[in-house]
């Protein structure tokens, strides 16, 4: 397995916000994590990467317990994260920006340059010297995914990353990450959009308040249109 | 016409140390967002290292080595602080960090004379610039044009450094969002430490260069650290463009104030200050701040009044507080009547800063105002003590409220900076303006007039005052005012969409906590039979700061215990030792590191984990929130 997670609690304060979450990734897999609004889906990756210090757990990353970690160091392990608030530097241009993700290469995961990602998302390939904060939010997304990706990371966790988004930006979405997939990127996806998830998707948990209510491939998942509505439609 | 231009030179000289200084300040607030009280300190270790090194260092090599020496090892000293001490304390609220780097200040005072000694040092000369330059029948020392030179060498420098090196990218991401930096593999621990070596390297530089220029003492530190804090604050925080263009201004305006107000020069900078912030609240160069981040940490356990038992045995230690004339000596109760007066002072600042949310680190101006008001009524109009004790309080009332007005515009550590230049611009008053409140030499001569005139009478008046004052304020925080400024504290957004004037509630907060700090400092003045421009000075302010996080921010009642502790403490300090700053400042850190919840929010704790532990329930039931905790 290419990520465990085990028994994962978090807190923000006195909120007990996970309770005892639990999944899987395989190597190369793409894999959803569906849920409402508030579900815990953010709380979760959050979690993973070290940035809520309320948490308790085990997480594994490529059969190295890494729960106890700092977050850089999770980080440097090969396992990237984007944020859904896409948290992009302002004040740094397309290129100041990526060159902070920057870390050595991997040997067992895809290397990224900067040209390889300006072919990926050439919109960004177009503005190398604009500054973050002047972009749109499609091409905000762009960036905050490249960035992640001079990481070479071997698992990227993706927090909705077609959160507010024009139905054309999707599209170029999907793809960047049906071509990160190929490259041989493992990918946790965050999503509410059932039909976005599928396009990539090869397996899907579901979370609700919290707790893992589902696990199974998108087959499955078709298979128990109870489950869909109960836990994800609005 | 030359003498003007002489004149401009020698601002522009003086700007380049003021320069390094700032930017150093600014680049470690950028990143750490530690307002980093003791820059000065590193500053004036600085000069002395560079003083002594140049002293055993001959030739030219060994002057200009020497210089980048000494600022490479106090750099080092910074490295260690920022691991031993700042480390702690980033997530801590930024009153914390204020406090704990100015304790750090106090120790080093006190280290610096036990190491130099007292004495003035005077430095040599660089070499190669020993002379000066004749312009137009004006002598321009050489050294002060390579110190015109220098400035804009090193912010070009530094611009390089930002803006060409991974290293700079990395400083100005963590700048805008730290979390996010780490998220992307980045180590921020070294990252801080890097950026806090830079910015103390930068200090302990700018103390270096002037020793050809000034005479190395053991004041230096304060004296830039006020000026520094105008010039980040004028240029805006985390700008190193704006600490330049900064340090010229201010450097101008004190060559040219002296010039044309020779009265008024200190004020002159102070007051261009207030307008820039005014006009401009996060400086010429700044960026508006996103949300201030909240002064008084969390309050998970909400405030309640006082229960009839606790009522009381608060009377109770009243009562026991009124027997002291029955045994104890004339001594003992002149400490108990400025311990009463302190508990006056820390509660009036508890008010504005912990029910308030807004930490000020001028309230000195009007405890110190409250002193003036009964020097001038009872010196000058020559009224009686009862009276004046009644409107002497006014005139720190009339300073909060005009002072206050333009701070609560402002929040977080603007707010904290913009109180501690008004308060600079009141001591400069009462320093400057000598006709009226005698400058230096104080007014004396306050006596109380014969009813209160024993020690006991008048400890019995302090403490009466003081229970007073305490009922009075806490009686506010439970009563619909105190309610809505709970609110704004907590968020002016949602207090503000439930429809509570924020402003005007915060600027009603400040008043009365100032008119409050001014009744104790009308006491003050009849208790020394003086008033002198310290007691509206900086040290002052930061007692009282102490007293409060001494006695915990979060807590109702803390302000009162910790300015009895602090206050006992400090006076029995002082009788034993003449390092009573290094210890002082070693106690303020020691709070700060290992009781950031002060005494009573300590005892608080304590009588919480003892009530939970006491029933014998489930201890599966109370896990989770123990560890939510």
């Amino acid at each position: 397995m290419k990520l465990t997670v085990q028994d994962l609690n978090s807190h923000y304060g006195p909120a007990h916000i996970l309770f005892d979450i639990g999944f899987e990734v395989g190597e190369g897999e793409v894999v959803a994590l569906l849920g409402r609004n508030g579900a815990g889906k953010s709380t979760t990756f959050r979690s993973i990467v070290g940035l809520v210090a309320q948490r308790s757990g085990r997480i594994m990353f490529e059969g190295k317990d890494v729960s106890a970690k700092p977050t850089h160091e999770i980080v440097r392990e090969g396992l990237g994260y984007v944020p859904e608030e896409r948290r992009i530097f302002t004040d740094l241009t397309v290129e100041e920006n990526l060159e902070v993700g920057r870390q050595p290469k991997r040997p067992n995961a895809p290397h990224w340059t900067r040209e390889k990602l300006f072919a990926l998302f050439p919109n960004l390939g177009e503005m190398k010297n604009r500054p973050g904060g002047r972009m749109s939010g499609g091409e905000q997304q762009m960036l905050t995914i490249a960035r992640t990706l001079m990481g070479n990371p071997s698992l990227v966790l993706l927090d909705e990353p077609s959160e507010g988004l024009s139905p054309k930006i999707v599209e170029q979405m999907v793809d960047a990450i049906l071509t990160m997939k190929k490259e041989g990127v493992s990918i946790v996806v965050s999503e509410q959009n059932l039909h976005f998830a599928r396009l990539i998707s090869d397996r899907a948990y579901i979370i609700e308040r919290g707790r893992i209510c589902f696990g199974g491939t998108m087959a499955e998942l078709d298979a128990r249109p109870d489950i869909r509505d109960a836990h994800l439609s609005l | 016409m030359a003498f003007y231009v002489v004149q401009f030179l020698t601002g522009l000289a003086s700007a380049a140390s003021l320069f390094l200084v700032a930017s150093g300040l600014s680049i470690i607030f950028g990143v750490t967002r530690i307002v980093n009280f003791a820059h000065g300190a590193f500053y004036m270790i600085g000069a002395y290292v560079a003083f002594t090194l140049t002293e055993r260092l001959s030739g030219a090599f060994g002057f200009w080595g020497s210089i980048v020496l000494a600022a490479l090892a106090v750099a080092l000293i910074g490295v260690i602080v920022e691991m031993v001490l700042l480390r702690r304390i980033y997530h801590a609220p930024e009153l914390f960090q204020l406090l704990a780097t100015f304790g750090l200040t106090l120790m080093v005072e006190d280290l610096v004379v036990l190491i130099w000694g007292p004495d003035d040092l005077v430095g040599r000369r660089a070499p190669g610039f020993k002379g000066a330059i004749d312009f137009f029948g004006q002598n321009i020392p050489s050294y002060d044009l390579f110190l015109i030179v220098l400035g804009p060498v090193v912010l070009g420098i530094l611009w390089l450094l930002f803006q060409r090196t991974r290293w700079g990218v990395l400083v100005r991401a963590a700048t805008q969002d730290r979390d996010m930096v780490a998220a992307l593999g980045v180590n921020q621990k070294w990252l801080f430490t890097s950026v806090f070596a830079v910015g103390v390297f930068l200090a302990a530089l700018g103390g270096a260069l002037q020793i050809p220029r000034d005479a190395v003492h053991h004041a230096m530190d304060l004296r830039i650290i006020v000026e520094v804090f105008v010039v980040v604050v004028i240029g805006g925080l985390g700008s190193i463009v704006g600490a330049f263009v900064a340090a010229v201004l201010v450097s101008e305006l004190n060559a040219f104030g002296i010039l044309i107000f020779p009265k008024i020069s200190i004020i002159l900078v102070f007051l261009v200050m207030a307008v820039v912030l005014i006009v401009r609240p996060w400086g010429l160069f700044g960026k508006p701040e996103a949300a201030a981040r909240k002064t008084p940490g969390l309050t998970v356990n909400p405030w309640r009044p006082l229960t009839s038992n606790e009522r009381l045995a608060s009377l109770a230690a009243l009562a026991i507080a009124a027997t002291l004339p029955l045994f104890a000596g004339n001594y003992a109760l002149t400490v108990g009547s400025e311990i009463a007066i302190f508990v006056i002072f820390a509660v009036s600042l508890h008010f504005l800063m912990s029910v308030g949310g807004l930490a000020s680190f001028g309230h000195a101006a009007y405890f110190g105002l409250g002193a003036y008001g009964i020097a001038f009524l009872a010196k000058m109009a020559g009224l009686p003590m009862i009276v004046c004790l009644l409107l002497g309080p006014l005139l720190g009332c009339l300073g909060a409220a005009v002072f206050g007005f333009f701070a609560v515009q402002l929040s977080g550590v603007y707010f904290a900076m913009l109180t501690l230049a008004f308060a600079q611009i009141v001591w400069s008053i009462a320093f400057q303006w000598v006709n009226v409140t005698g400058g230096d030499n104080g007014i004396l001569g306050l006596w109380p007039s014969s009813w209160a005139a024993s020690p006991s009478h008048f400890y019995w008046l302090a403490l009466g005052v003081a229970a007073l004052v305490t009922i009075a304020l806490r009686a506010m925080v439970f009563s619909p005012f105190g309610y809505a400024l709970r609110a704004t504290r907590d968020s002016v957004l949602r207090s503000e969409a439930i429809g509570i004037n924020a402003k005007r509630i915060q600027w009603t907060a400040f008043v009365i906590a100032g008119t409050t700090a001014g009744i104790g400092g009308a006491l003050f003045a009849y208790l020394k039979g003086s008033v002198f421009p310290d007691n509206l000075g900086i040290s002052l302010s930061v007692d009282a700061l102490v007293m409060v996080l001494l006695g915990g921010v979060e807590t109702v009642s803390g302000a009162v215990i910790g300015a009895i502790v602090y206050k006992a403490l400090n006076i029995w300090l002082v009788s034993q030792t003449d390092l009573s700053k290094l210890v002082l400042g070693g106690f303020i850190m020691l709070i700060v590191v290992v009781f950031p919840k002060g005494i009573v929010g300590m005892l608080e704790m304590l009588a919480q984990r003892r009530r939970k532990s006491s029933p014998p329930g489930s201890p599966l039931l109370a896990k989770p929130i123990e560890s939510a905790e």
